[in-house]
């Protein structure tokens, strides 16, 4: 099982998490990513490159299943704008070992962050707005599982 | 051969002031870098979008591509700064 999204709409962890149980694995990890609502933050707001984003989310997933044996993967990305508390992005592995499960989770959302065409524009309550700087640390981050 | 289809996304976009534009096609063996250098030094809103390329980022045709990276037949290129998804 091999599901890429990227949409406007809210998800169901539950949902996604149980398509993932029924693939007779016995091991899911999952990672869901929420707005963090800090420093008189109102808003996120998600831009994308719709031409290459669910291409390049898909070589991502692809490289995942390549590393681990995986049963199923789900990403799930949302774009436009997001308040606090809001799911941003969920990723869940289905396997039959936990190691791979919960490593492949982790490099998932490692590559995301610095592989995937989004870009997050924050709101504040006093009306300023700035763009979301990339941290170094992501991309060391997902520089070291291409060691 | 065609013009090549330019796309600009986040504060590239803002500072340019339009998500996208057809160009002429650069010289062949032209670069990513030879191209921003070129629409930077249009002015005002390119050159604050591309004067400091060390925090520009590319795409060729939908696939992130180093900035010395010759362009030749490529259909788009897309310009942004480096990524924040996830």
């Amino acid at each position: 099982m091999k599901r890429v999204a990227i949409q406007a709409d809210d998800f169901d962890v539950a949902t996604e998490l149980a398509a993932l149980e029924q693939l007779g694995g016995g091991g899911i990890a999952s990672f869901t990513g929420v707005v963090r609502g800090e420093g008189g933050l109102i808003a996120l707001e998600l831009e994308h490159y719709p031409a290459m984003t669910q291409a390049q989310m898909t070589r991502i997933v692809d490289e995942a299943m390549a590393r681990w044996p995986l049963l199923g993967v789900s990403v799930i990305h949302r774009h436009g704008r997001l308040e606090p508390g809001a799911r941003i992005v969920f990723v869940g592995t289905a396997s039959r070992h936990r190691g791979a499960a919960l490593e492949s989770c982790a490099f998932l959302i490692d590559w995301l962050k610095s592989d995937a065409p989004f870009w997050k524009k924050e709101h504040m309550s006093d009306g300023a707005t700035r763009w979301v700087a990339a941290r170094a640390e992501d991309e060391a981050q997902a520089l070291g599982w291409k060691a | 051969m065609a013009a090549l289809s330019l796309v600009y996304f986040a504060w590239v976009r803002e500072s340019i002031g339009c998500d996208g534009e057809q160009v002429a096609r650069p010289a062949s063996g032209a670069t990513i870098a030879d191209l921003i250098t070129q629409l930077a030094a249009r002015g005002d809103g390119y050159a604050l979008a591309l004067g400091d390329v060390a925090r520009v980022r590319a795409a060729i045709d939908q696939r992130f591509a180093p900035l010395d990276t010759v362009i030749g037949d490529a259909r788009e290129i897309a310009l942004f700064p480096p990524v924040t998804g996830g």
